[in-house]
């Protein structure tokens, strides 16, 4: 029987052989000729957890800690830990629902699962964290985790600190792969500007978890570990006080003052109006703060003292001196006759004194600031016959100006920074088809025209006066803690400009004595400190607003510059309060205010009574009120026509305006009546149509 | 052959003894490797009978004591017994119906206390030698279809009482037993035609219905061509050919739907859709809901070839020396589901490599072979039929088990001999390797 078939027996062991080589093959295959599955395997069970260092503090001149770390809590929820948790009373303590909190929980699966801690509630407001705080062991699966946040305790300089959030897609493109998806970075301000400095080195620790994304157990113990590098922090030339004074004193206006230290080019203060704490973008409601501040019209969130953009006005006359003086085009005793206007070109310049004499000399010219003066000297510096025509004669004119760094970004060490505006003379050519004199653009010569700056430019074209022709790229960050060679950051300030050379002190002398006397015997005279010699310039500057598509004159805005002392400057401010009348009636006031507080570190009492009366005055241009109105009119149409929810737009449909008050107001400025725009009308009729088909679908539904 | 004073180690093969050792200690080794958590005391844990290890060992001495009980008992008392067995195997099975403790979707398995008992998997022993003792009685003439049929239907029977219990991966074990009986005559073409059949559906899973009915026609077309003169000789030959035609169309067309939509659990088309690498799209709602909740399905959401992935990712990531005992990520992290069971090959995958699979399945094949040379050598047709039965179940379960892990086979649960963790498929399989070499040891007698 058994040599019957044997062969097969060959068949079976053949059949057999086939299938191992198949399996062998397929395991070569599999572990000696692809890479992948190493990498799959790690990335499956290896876990890089990031360790957050702390953020870098800022400390201000005097080592008062401005921008600080804190510790919020986050209630974290582990889905399948939830057993016999107290719903009703978990929610109360949070004030929300049973159907919030499934929703939550629903989330935090779908985010992280169900074996892996998801944040349910975050940044808790203390006096929720400290009822839960007590009440955390009766509900098993949640838990309270620190989270380090930034805290401002001066409540102040928000624009200057700026914020941080979580980082956005373009952050995590830009930086090649060192951010991740919920890493925290510097948005704007100085969190932004030194973000590398701040942030320090994150840290690695290489975790190993299982099939469940739970940790289990640190990978080849640690071996690839590497640890959190704190940030480091920054010293600033803040003076937190003064920065609390002017923002105080900037409540309920638009503008801007930033304070300099001439011998440095550190930024003492800097504040934009209207202001904000920038604690409210630190907490649990952030983002609805945020919004909040986004959607104002009056751009909260804007720094106007970096991007803030105003014709100088009167303001820019010492310097359009110094350009003159340097070109040697006038000497300290050049003077002119002036009898009330400029009459050099076709169109009169009018002047606000018409007593013969009082541009006998430059520092005449500059303390009763003469506008023919000014119109004059520009004139002949631009002219100038060397130059070889007015085109040449300007841009050399302009070469100056940006020298000065008006019209070029100063390179502050803030983001986004404004650089102004110095037309080109491409720009003239291009409006005046190529034929234009010094005559077209005349009044640059007393600042405005097309001239715009941002009030740190004015403030650091101050320190270039107070200093005798050199300053320091204004900044606001003394030193780095452990600044090492590689911070090349901070090469940029360390490094002296001299725009002017070949200007004597006497010429000097002549510009800054024309100063003190605007403080002595002129404009300024609301800024005299006693037994201080200041120099000061004020300015009322003419501006335009494209209000309802009209282009509108508003009332001037009020400026000024200083500085003091006159023998060893310390400070120089620019101050810009817009729609606020001369300069000498609401800027001056605050400059001097912010000085005396610095120079003497504290205030006299009669003066602790002009702080409250200046920040208690409300200067908001009532335009914004209007803007205000149609923003968020129309966005509550918009948002009507998306959802068909008339609950926002039935608050505009039953008055007319914002305010009673605020009609008047516009009838007072000789504004345009406040009759809606055409699209605002189509708006409401349109509505009016919709409205009652609403109603009625409403009420079937019901 | 004395038998009143039985000496245990006389005639015993002792290669397959220590082949069969050698695997029992990868077993406990892999399943160690697996389970065992870092800080544990070895020892203590290893006596504790609490960890899977500690409780393999155990039925690894159950299995030597059992192994020594066999090997004491007269060889005759197997072939006197078989059909008794048999009838008791049946019983066992049909006793699951009522009594059964539904584990993992299965239902399969019965529990006494703390004792489970998988009765499909022992009656494969049974099935072995109810099948050796019929092929070897005197009167059964295995030329006969009459024979082969009632072969097939005691291999088969208890296959489809096992399909009624859900556990389609046993199941398809007890068509191994097709090999022993090829091996005993019968026709090569019934393996031939099962072959085409299986390669048939496989190619109607991956090929456009239309496109495949077109070439089966054409291969048809141009068969009748090549033998046209001999189809001129004989008409029968033409009929045959169309035959053949209409059967392979008919199947691809109507039986392979059928089956796929009517009879097949929705997870288990899925499954053999992940094999053949398509992606399955559920019909409705209430199909994808069954696949969801399949037996260990466990990442619903990641694809029904997470398994197999975890479990390449795991063999793959061993590269050539592997990572070390304990060292590995994947199998050490419950990455790769039941892994201390039907993925047990990952762990030794992941852990020594290409080195280490080689070695095992050398050991395997080894064994396999070795299995085969002892059923040649028999005189008895019995012991030879139950040595290929034996060498059969064995490769199906090698075959298929490996196979799946490396991603060349649809997810069957079915354990790796002697490796996997579970009681019940150690001592199957102890059984069943001990008769043999009991009956080898009596190589000499004519058993009936």
């Amino acid at each position: 029987m058994s040599v019957f078939n044997q062969s097969r027996s060959t068949v079976i062991r053949l059949i057999i052989a086939g299938v191992f080589v198949v399996m062998l093959a397929q395991l070569t295959n599999l572990q000696l000729f692809s890479n992948k599955y190493q990498a799959l395997a790690f990335n499956n069970a290896v876990y890089p957890k990031v360790k957050y260092p702390d953020r870098g503090i800022i400390y201000d001149r005097k080592g008062k800690a401005i921008l600080n770390n804190t510790i919020m809590y986050d209630l974290e929820v582990t889905p399948t830990q939830i057993k016999g948790v107290d719903t009703t009373y978990l929610c109360q303590l949070l004030d929300i629902d049973t159907a919030e909190f499934r929703k939550r929980v629903i989330t935090a699966i779908i985010k992280n699962g169900r074996y892996r801690p998801s944040i349910f509630e975050d940044l808790l407001p203390p006096q929720v964290h400290a009822r839960l705080e007590e009440n955390i062991y009766k509900f098993p699966g949640f838990a309270l985790v620190e989270r380090p946040v930034r805290t401002y305790p001066f409540n102040a300089a928000a624009h200057i600190m700026g914020y941080i959030g979580e980082a956005d897609s373009g952050n995590i493109k830009r930086s090649d792969g060192f951010y991740r998806l919920g890493d925290y970075v510097g948005k704007t301000g100085l969190e932004s500007f030194y973000e590398h400095v701040l942030m320090g080195r994150r840290g690695v620790e290489y975790m190993i978890k299982d099939n469940k994304n739970r940790l289990v157990g640190k990978y080849e113990e640690g071996a690839f570990d590497t640890a959190a590098i704190a940030g480091r922090n920054l010293r600033t030339y803040i003076d937190i006080e003064v920065q609390q004074l002017a923002e105080k004193l900037m409540q309920g206006k638009v503008g801007a003052a930033v304070a300099i230290e001439p011998k440095t080019g550190g930024i003492i203060a800097m504040v934009s109006g209207p202001n904000f704490d920038p604690n409210m973008l630190t907490g649990p409601e952030k983002q609805q703060n945020f919004n909040k501040l986004f959607l104002d019209v009056s751009s909260p969130l804007l720094n106007r003292a970096i991007k803030g953009q105003y014709p100088p006005g009167s303001t820019f006359k010492p310097l359009g001196a110094l350009v003159a003086l340097d070109e040697g085009i006038i000497t300290p005793s050049f003077g002119i006759g002036c009898s009330g206007a400029y009459y050099g070109c076709a169109r009169p310049v009018k002047c606000t004194h018409n007593n013969p004499g009082h541009a006998a000399n430059l520092r005449l010219a500059i303390a009763n600031s003469c506008n023919s003066y000014f119109t004059h000297i520009y004139r002949l510096s631009v002219d100038a016959n060397r130059h070889g025509g007015v085109k040449k004669g300007y841009q050399k004119w302009k070469g100056y100006m940006n020298n000065f760094d008006l019209g070029v970004r100063v390179g502050v060490d803030l983001p986004s920074e404004d650089k102004g505006n110095i037309p080109d003379s491409s720009v003239y050519n291009k409006v005046y088809r190529n034929s234009w004199s010094s005559c077209t653009n005349l009044t640059l010569g007393i600042g405005q025209d097309m001239m715009l700056a941002t009030p740190l430019q004015l403030a650091n074209s101050m320190c270039i006066i107070a200093n005798k022709g050199y300053y320091f790229t204004p900044h606001f960050v003394e030193k780095i803690d452990e600044e090492s060679p590689e911070d090349t950051i901070m090469n940029a300030f360390r490094k002296k400009h001299s725009p002017l050379t070949s200007i004597s002190d006497d010429a000097y002398e002549a510009v800054i004595s024309g100063m003190q006397d605007v403080v002595e015997i002129g404009t300024a005279r609301m800024a005299k400190l006693p037994g201080i010699n200041v120099c000061a310039k004020t300015g009322t500057a003419e501006n335009y607003r494209v209000i309802d598509g009209k282009r509108t004159k508003l009332k001037d805005n009020s400026v000024f510059v200083c500085f003091a002392p006159r023998e060893n400057p310390k400070i120089a401010i620019a101050v810009i309060v817009e729609n606020a009348g001369y300069g000498g009636t609401w800027a001056g006031p605050i400059a001097a205010l912010m000085m005396e507080k610095y120079l003497n570190d504290t205030l006299r009492p009669e003066r602790v009574k002009e702080v409250e009366r200046i920040a208690s005055t409300d200067l908001m241009p009532s335009w914004i009120i209007r803007e205000q109105y149609k923003a968020d009119s129309t966005r509550a149409w918009n948002w009507f026509k998306r959802t068909n929810d008339t609950s926002v737009i039935r608050k505009f449909m039953r008055k007319h305006s914002a305010t009673p008050d605020s009609l008047k107001r516009y009838k007072d400025e000789k504004l345009p009546s406040p009759a809606p725009r055409p699209e605002t009308r189509t708006t409401r009729t349109g509505l009016e149509a919709i409205l009652p088909q609403q109603q009625k679908i409403k009420s079937t539904s019901v | 052959m004395n038998q009143r004073k039985p000496d245990i180690s006389k005639g015993v093969d002792w290669l397959v003894v220590w082949l069969y050792i050698l695997l029992v200690s990868i077993g406990v080794l892999s399943i160690f490797a697996t389970t065992y958590t870092e800080g544990e005391s070895v020892i203590q844990t290893f006596l504790s009978l609490k960890t899977d290890y500690s409780r393999q060992l155990l039925y690894v001495g159950i299995g030597a004591v059992l192994a020594v009980f066999i090997l004491l008992t007269d060889s005759k008392f197997f072939t006197a017994t078989a059909n008794l067995w048999y009838a008791f195997g049946i019983l066992l099975l049909l006793l699951v119906f009522p009594f059964h403790t539904e584990v993992k979707g299965t239902r399969s398995i019965m529990r006494f206390g703390g004792f489970q008992l998988q009765p499909a998997e022992l009656c494969k022993v049974f099935v072995n030698l109810a099948l050796a003792k019929y092929l070897s009685r005197v009167d059964t003439d295995f030329s006969k279809t009459r024979s082969q049929l009632i072969a097939t239907a005691i291999a088969v029977t208890p296959a489809f009482i096992t399909i009624l219990q859900q556990e389609t991966g046993l199941a398809l074990v007890y068509f191994s037993f097709f090999l022993v009986m090829f091996r005993e005559g019968l026709p090569a073409a019934v393996l031939i035609i099962g072959f085409s059949l299986a390669a048939l559906v496989v190619a109607t899973l991956l090929v456009d219905p239309n496109i495949l009915a077109i070439i089966l026609t054409a291969a048809a077309a141009i068969a009748i061509y090549i033998m046209r003169r001999q189809i001129k000789r004989q008409r029968q030959l033409l009929v045959i050919i169309m035959g053949i035609w209409f059967v392979a169309v008919g199947v691809q067309r109507f039986a392979v739907p059928y089956i796929f939509d009517n009879i097949m659990q929705p997870y288990q088309v899925k499954r053999i859709y992940d094999t053949i690498g398509k992606d399955y799209v559920p019909k409705d709602a209430s199909e994808a809901m069954e696949i969801a909740q399949a037996p260990d399905a466990k990442k619903k959401d990641d694809g029904g070839d997470y398994n197999v992935r975890q479990s390449k990712i795991a063999i793959g990531s061993g590269g050539f020396a592997g990572k070390g005992l304990l060292k590995g990520t994947q199998t050490r992290y419950d990455f790769v589901p039941e892994q201390r069971t039907d993925f047990i090959f990952c762990t030794i995958g992941e852990g020594f490599g290409f080195l280490g699979s080689l070695v095992l399945l050398s050991i395997y094949f080894l064994l396999l072979m070795r299995i085969i040379t002892i059923a040649e050598r028999q005189r008895s047709v019995f012991s030879r039929c139950y040595a290929y039965g034996v060498a059969s179940i064995f490769f199906f379960h090698i075959a298929i088990n490996i196979c799946m892990t490396i991603g060349l086979a649809p997810v069957i649960g079915i354990p790796l001999p002697f490796i996997s963790y579970g009681g019940t498929s150690l001592l199957t399989f102890t059984i069943l390797l001990f008769i043999l070499v009991r009956l080898d040891a009596d190589r000499q007698m004519v058993l009936r």
